[in-house]
């Protein structure tokens, strides 16, 4: 899939995009999938949140847990580390793709299905293995909860 | 003599977070006051209430973070029974049902995770956001309900 989109649209940035853009298609909903298979109650703060896509969400759908890490002063932003990541077995970055990053689509799942359950976030790639560093470490940062409004418009 | 089982199901609603009715599954309903968007909205909007209502004049929550909301999941007219069940991403299910029905909440449970999950969010046909209409939905939910009279 990755070389496909690659292939189509060439610019490593834009394919860094699509692969977000993908991820938050997938994530918006596989929250309900997770919800009805994973026996959780509504995370009251993010550090619970945190915990539950580490422990529970990547052994659900990808089969290995990440170690939840390197919080910030007011906990609102965290590192999830994998130690495996499945998703790479058998792959390598060439030269000319060196700005890729493989995995986007997992930030844009994890973005997704947080926001069905009102928590704007930000997800990053802060190591990646395929580029040279040591670990897969995610960068999950809390910007807001949105809180549930009434949608209609009272004159309706 | 064959009987025919009255059905204690009379109809179904799915709201998501956003307000938008997904789905509306009627078995039995002889009285229909409104038109149907206004039916949807007044649903939807009358069960926001409620929520926000009973969270607000719970008794024994202490108001601490740590406790799990309140959220009611039935109430009960002479006419007829309505349940709620609402998800952690805002899915809202409404079942009502004759009045001398018991307590459906993993009725209601089962619906969401093996029905609307496996044939709604799952299917690639599908867009978030949208209302849908599946025939394997509705004979899955059928089949269910029948299980249930």
């Amino acid at each position: 899939m990755v070389r496909q989109l690659l292939t189509d649209f060439e610019d490593v940035e834009e394919v860094n995009k699509q692969l977000d853009t993908m991820g938050y298609n997938i994530g918006i909903r596989l929250i309900d999938d997770f919800l009805s298979k994973a026996n959780v109650t509504r995370c009251s703060e993010f550090r619970e949140t945190a915990d539950v896509i580490a422990k529970i969400g990547f052994k659900m759908f990808l089969g290995v847990t990440a170690t939840v890490s390197n919080w910030n002063a007011d906990f609102t932003e965290c590192s999830l580390v994998l130690d495996d990541n499945p998703l790479v077995d058998f792959v390598e970055l060439p030269e000319t793709c060196q700005g890729l990053y493989y995995c986007n689509v997992l930030c844009g799942v994890i973005r997704g299905a947080l926001e069905m359950v009102s928590m704007r976030t930000e997800v990053k790639w802060a190591r990646d293995m395929l580029r040279g560093d040591d670990a897969y470490e995610l960068r999950l940062k809390l910007i807001e909860h949105v809180a549930e409004e009434y949608p209609y418009k009272d004159d309706d | 003599m064959a009987l025919a089982m009255a059905p204690r199901m009379r109809c179904l609603y799915i709201f998501n977070r956003n307000g938008m009715c997904l789905h509306y599954h009627v078995w039995l309903r002889s009285l229909m006051t409104l038109s149907p968007q206004q039916d949807q909205k007044l649903m939807f909007g009358m069960l926001f209430s409620l929520n926000s209502f009973t969270a607000k004049i719970d008794p024994v929550s202490s108001g601490k973070e740590n406790n799990p909301p309140c959220s009611f999941y039935s109430f009960r007219t002479n006419t007829y029974k309505l349940h709620f069940m609402e998800t952690a991403s805002g899915i809202k299910i409404i079942l009502l049902t004759d009045p001398r029905i018991g307590d459906l909440r993993e009725a209601l449970m089962h619906i969401y995770s093996n029905i609307y999950v496996e044939y709604v969010v799952k299917n690639p046909l599908y867009s978030p956001g949208q209302p849908f209409r599946c025939e394997l939905f509705n004979m899955a939910l059928d089949h269910y309900v029948k299980t249930l009279q």
